[in-house]
């Protein structure tokens, strides 16, 4: 049985540290942050894990194993261009 | 009593949740330990992402976490079987890459669409799995069984309202906002069937037939939810999406008891909550404007007077003002994303600076089709980002700026904002660009922007209009400052 109220503490607190943590990142860098946390919400990829690795529920398998297709592609994908958009901000001039 | 024994103690509580139930052992230990190592991996990396100095060691350490925990998941005792796993991981890893290294810059908002539709189709998936597979329905409570069914539902319709959102992105579907009479009606209607669903699954978890219908609803209200938004609101709604996709990650962590899930979920959620209050703000929309999604309508343009004639001129023509102003304020928007003119402009940027022109860029928080989109654009280009100022830094300087060119932007430079109160944009802050002493709008045609409403600022006796595309016209004037020295 699910504790909902520990779970509920964990969540208000992450919720609140995330308010303040978000609310100071620089207006420029928002498109990297949204894929940044696109690639750290996939993190339901290790619950789809779990399931794609269990072997009593051929459902839990299929439903699974494409859960982790659709995560892991945000996983990689989202670190990938968060790194290629943040290497593109350059405070000085490089051409010249 | 040794300290092994009270890390176990400690753990205890999150290392079941892994496990789902049962005594704690060293190797539900060591997963507990991953997920709580890339839980502080995931707050220290939006942490740094706060400063473009630090961002990069932000993502790394975001990575860093998410791998960690992939390694605990994989150890993890309910994992006996790895070949679906591993199928699993390649595929994605295989659809990942291309998407993050071939997409050009322009097409981030809608990239970033998709991989919202792929994260929210995977919470939802979950979800859907357990409850066919894990809920044994004597004895499961009606609030995780609530708590489910509202993942699910909000997982399905972010699912196939982000995929809606790349279909207008990638301008597979139209763009204008779709409307009907009895829209909202109908909209909220199917919402309240499909909460009506999870509130009887709740109460009643064996009544199976009614989940596919959760789902159904759910998925169809994700259509209808983006069927009435116009590509100006874009912004506004990837970042809804955003949230709506991290608040079912986070749902789900409670119901599978895994506070990895729901630190992570939350965060993302937060993140999303963030952007689409700041989105919101820039365009003067309310929040429970946001939270119901009702956005995007438009009013038919209210019957003006006879149109003021607008002046035109050639690039020739401003490259030679261009070349005597002491201060340029550039006002990048969504067209020069759509003519990917961002190289030009840099062109053009170069040669203005290699005269000792002070070039600045002023970016409305609602510019392009996505937080931050003009920043990535001009990031690409190799402009550097200090030259880049946001609206209320760079407001106070239009009236001391000898030229403020628009580039594509339309609506964010409208004075009608500020004082026009029958405008869809009355109140919305806006760029002041005419209060420099010249201003050059680039734009492709005289037609009126997203919300349709026409432009005083073309009107002004001060403004010369340059029609063609943003990247045909931006080129010729760096061609021009280029042939004047």
């Amino acid at each position: 049985m699910p504790d909902i109220g520990s779970h509920l503490f964990v969540f208000l607190l992450a919720a609140f540290l995330g308010l303040e943590v978000i609310k100071r990142v620089s207006h420029m860098l928002h498109t990297p942050l949204m894929s940044l946390t696109n690639a750290i919400s996939a993190i339901s990829v290790v619950v789809a894990i779990e399931l794609a690795g269990q072997n009593h529920s051929t459902l839990g398998i299929v439903l699974g194993t494409i859960a982790v297709v659709a995560a892991m592609s945000n996983v990689v994908g989202g670190f990938l261009i968060t790194e290629r958009m943040l290497k593109m901000f350059k405070k000085r001039e490089v051409r010249q | 009593m040794n300290p092994f024994s009270f890390l176990a103690e400690v753990t205890a509580p999150v290392a079941d949740a892994v496990a789902h139930a049962g005594k704690t052992t060293p190797e539900k230990a060591i997963v507990t330990a991953c997920f709580l190592f890339a839980c502080a991996c995931f707050v220290l990396s939006l942490k740094w992402l706060s400063a473009p100095s630090t961002a990069r060691k932000g993502n790394h350490i975001g990575a860093l976490g998410m791998t960690i925990a992939i390694v605990g998941a994989l150890l993890s005792a309910g994992v006996v079987q790895y070949q679906w796993i591993i199928l699993g991981l390649v595929l994605g890893s295989a659809a990942g890459i291309p998407l993050a290294l071939l997409m050009p810059m322009t097409h981030v908002p809608q990239r970033t669409a998709l991989s919202h539709a792929f994260g929210a189709l995977a919470a939802a998936l979950v979800g859907t799995a357990h409850y066919y597979m894990d809920f044994s329905f004597a004895d499961t409570s009606a609030v995780t069984m609530g708590i489910l069914a509202l993942e699910v539902l909000l997982g399905a319709l972010t699912f196939t309202g982000s995929l809606m959102a790349f279909g207008k992105l990638q301008e597979w579907l139209p763009t204008r906002p779709m409307t009907y009479k009895g829209q909202n009606i109908v909209n909220v209607s199917v919402l309240i069937a499909a909460l009506l669903c999870g509130g009887l699954l709740a109460w009643h978890p064996d009544m199976t037939w009614l989940f596919p219908i959760l789902i159904v609803l759910s998925l169809a209200f994700g259509v209808m939810l983006i069927l009435p938004i116009g590509g100006g609101d874009m912004p506004t709604v990837i970042a809804l999406l955003n949230s709506y996709a991290g608040m079912s990650a986070s749902l789900m962590g409670f119901v599978l008891n895994n506070k990895l899930l729901i630190v992570a979920g939350a965060l993302d959620g937060a993140s999303g909550f963030v952007l689409s209050i700041i989105m919101c703000k820039a365009m003067n929309r309310s929040f429970t404007n946001v939270l119901f999604g009702a956005f995007g309508q438009v009013q038919p343009p209210s019957v003006q007077g006879e149109k003021k004639p607008v002046k035109s001129t050639t690039a020739e023509e401003a490259a030679q003002i261009l070349e005597v102003a002491h201060k340029v304020i550039i006002v990048p928007g969504y067209g020069m994303a759509v003519a990917q003119a961002q190289h030009k402009v840099r062109e053009m940027y170069d040669q203005l600076t290699k005269r000792g022109v002070d070039v600045r860029f002023a970016i409305h928080p609602v510019a392009g089709r996505m937080p931050g989109h003009m920043n990535v654009l001009l990031a690409e280009a190799e402009i550097p980002y200090d030259k880049l100022s946001e609206m209320d830094d760079i407001n106070g300087d239009f009236p001391q700026a000898d030229v403020a060119l628009v580039i594509g932007a339309n609506d964010v430079v409208n004075p009608a904002a500020r004082h026009d109160k029958g405008s869809p944009i009355y109140g919305m802050p806006i760029l002041n660009a005419d209060l420099a002493k010249t201003i050059f709008a680039i734009k492709r045609s005289m037609n009126p922007g997203f919300a349709g409403i026409d432009n005083e600022l073309y009107t002004l006796d001060q403004t010369l209009m340059l029609f063609g595309d943003a990247k045909v016209v931006v080129g010729s004037i760096a061609k021009e400052l280029a042939d004047l020295d």
